[in-house]
């Protein structure tokens, strides 16, 4: 389990240094002298600064030994310095970073757990109406952006009904503490958590009910009807714990997309996570912002997949430990 | 597939989608740019201009159909690319197997761990939004799955009889790629390829929508995009682009279902 885990690791950390490098070749992309488009393109950053990036990135020698300095740089934390806020990108990436994993973390739980809901519902029930509307609400919510659920409901639930905040974190100026502080949050919460999560509800719903109509009809299931037990028991014992493979799976494959859903929830939301950070860089042009945030999506998305693929182990233990 | 009642419904959309996209702006020849009448007018209230304007007072009917141009025109194009890329990847790695096999399949991992949307941004903005970038971007983070089904296909067809005759009878590689085998893993490739064209439209729309769209083009996500910071005074505005890609992706999601119906009819009988 240990060697396990620890294989995992390091090649993750391998991937990681692959997009790292991936990054640097990016930014080498961009037309012009990388220096100036690292400083921000226009106005921000004049003769002498860009002189002194193209010195500390050592930008007058030869490439190999660039990419060492870029590395370098990234291991020890160093993301580079953002000159349109004048402030580190690490640090500005690691004030954003808690509000972006609440905002995840609350969206995939709910879309796994009612997704595993309704699906099961709808193989329980297949070939009924209920099946039917199920399948019709996931194929609906499957087919539509995400910044369009998000603004649709800004309009039903802010603008009409006037029951939800419609941006932000927190009540601005309001100062709460304690638990006011905390109802006052998941308030704001609730729309970007729902509008992130409904995507994926659809797609865990059609595949818990697709894999459990398959797991149904194998033989250890008709065995345990044959002991005679009850129906319930199958159902949550024998079928949906088999059926809950393939949705791991998805889970961590989704991973990277449910961080693309990300940006935009709470560019829409002005929630201030690291999507939003990435939005503001992109309308600013902050190169060496946007990859930082870019470098630690990636960075969240490995340790994501490591999670889910011991999970995977866990719900499953006739996988073994090994590569 | 003419037999799935949601093929059959995704086929008319669709072919409903591609004829308001070819033949639409012969009909409407309204630039999607120009100012028609007076901005924020609510839809209904004049025939000429059915879904009323936005914020500059240019017809959100007209932005419509002129977009839909570049959503199904983004949409396919970059499956197609993204096909021209993953299906020699995959074939390659599937049909030499061992060392071939694993760095592809390495690579390949690689790309799919990347969070695809994030690189998509990353891409557009460094490569400067244009139809190119953007077509470029939806490709190189939407091959990956074509590349992996391929290989699997390769992979359990490469050992069938008829190709080890073709092996024995001294064909070259190449030859035994593309005419014994390649043909034979299309029908999965073709309804995995359905399923990308709607990802891809909605990748589209969420790069317009955070302004990545080609500047000089309109795009339904353009339009969400724009009407956005007015959505308290004009609801139309994002309410009918929205509309039209939550359809197109509906219809080109149904079509894959259907599809994969009607060659997967096994399976397909035990979920109904």
């Amino acid at each position: 389990m240990l060697s396990f885990v620890a294989q995992r690791v390091v090649k993750g950390v391998i991937v990681l240094l692959a997009i790292v490098v991936l990054n640097f070749f990016l930014i080498r992309l961009a037309p012009g002298d990388p220096a100036v488009v690292m400083a921000g393109e226009a106005g921000a950053g004049d003769q002498i600064f860009v002189q002194q990036l193209r010195e500390k990135f050592g930008l007058d020698k030869p490439l190999p030994e660039q990419l060492f300095i870029y590395v370098k740089g990234v291991v020890t934390l160093d993301l580079g310095f953002s000159f349109r806020q004048q402030a580190p990108v690490s640090k500005l990436i690691l004030e954003r970073l808690p509000a972006t994993l609440l905002l995840t973390l609350t969206a995939f739980a709910i879309s796994l757990m009612l997704g595993v809901l309704f699906g099961t519902f709808a193989a329980r029930f297949a070939g009924t109406w209920l099946d039917t509307a199920i399948t019709i609400f996931a194929l609906i919510f499957y087919a539509m952006p995400i910044f369009w659920v998000a603004l649709m409901g800004i309009l039903l639930f802010s603008v009409t009904m006037d029951w939800l905040p419609s941006f932000g974190y927190e009540t601005v100026g309001a100062n709460l503490t304690g638990l006011a502080h905390v109802v006052d949050v998941a308030k704001h919460l609730i729309m970007p958590a729902m509008t992130l999560g409904l995507f994926f509800m659809a797609t865990y719903t059609r595949m818990t009910r697709a894999s459990m109509l398959e797991v149904k009809r194998l033989d250890f299931v008709k065995t345990a009807r044959a002991k005679g037990l009850s129906d319930a028991v199958i159902q949550r014992r024998h079928v949906l714990r088999n059926a809950l493979l393939p949705v791991v799976t998805l889970a961590g494959v989704h991973s990277g997309t449910l961080i693309g859903g990300a940006v935009i929830t709470e560019t829409v939301f002005a929630w201030p996570g690291i999507g939003r950070l990435m939005y503001d860089a992109l309308l600013q042009r902050d190169y060496n912002l946007l990859l930082g945030v870019f470098v630690i999506c990636s960075a969240m998305v490995l340790t994501f997949n490591l999670i889910t693929d011991l999970v995977y182990r866990l719900v499953d233990p006739r996988i073994e430990f090994t590569t | 597939m003419l037999r799935s009642p949601s093929g059959v419904i995704g086929l008319i959309i669709l072919l409903l989608a591609i004829s308001v996209a070819v033949f639409g702006p012969m009909l409407f020849p309204n630039s999607p740019w120009r100012m028609v009448q007076r901005p924020f007018l609510p839809p209904f209230t004049l025939a000429t201009v059915p879904l009323g304007t936005d914020a500059l007072g240019r017809d959100v009917f007209a932005g419509m159909i002129f977009g839909a141009r570049v959503s199904l025109l983004v949409g396919m194009v970059s499956t197609l690319v993204a096909l021209v890329v993953g299906v020699p990847i995959g074939a390659m790695a599937g049909y030499f197997g061992g060392r071939v096999d694993d760095a592809l399949m390495r690579f390949t991992e690689f790309f799919q761990t990347i969070p695809s949307f994030a690189l998509a941004i990353v891409l557009v903005a460094i490569l400067q939004p244009s139809i190119y970038s953007i077509v470029a971007s939806i490709a190189v983070v939407s091959w990956p799955p074509v590349a992996r089904l391929v290989r699997g296909e390769v992979l359990s067809l490469r050992t069938r009889e008829y190709v080890q005759a073709a092996v024995v009878t001294g064909q070259s590689n190449t030859w035994i790629i593309l005419r014994e085998i390649l043909p034979n893993t299309l029908s999965p490739v073709i309804v995995l390829a359905s399923l990308m064209v709607a990802t891809a439209i909605l990748l589209e729309s969420s790069l317009a929508f955070l302004g990545l769209g080609d500047p000089n083009l309109i795009s339904w996500g353009y339009m969400v995009g724009a009407g956005r910071t007015v959505i308290r005074q004009a609801w139309w505005i994002t309410v009918f682009p929205g509309v039209a890609i939550l359809i197109s992706v509906l219809g080109l999601n149904l079509i894959g279902e259907g599809l994969n119906d009607a060659l997967n009819p096994r399976l397909s009988r035990e979920g109904r």
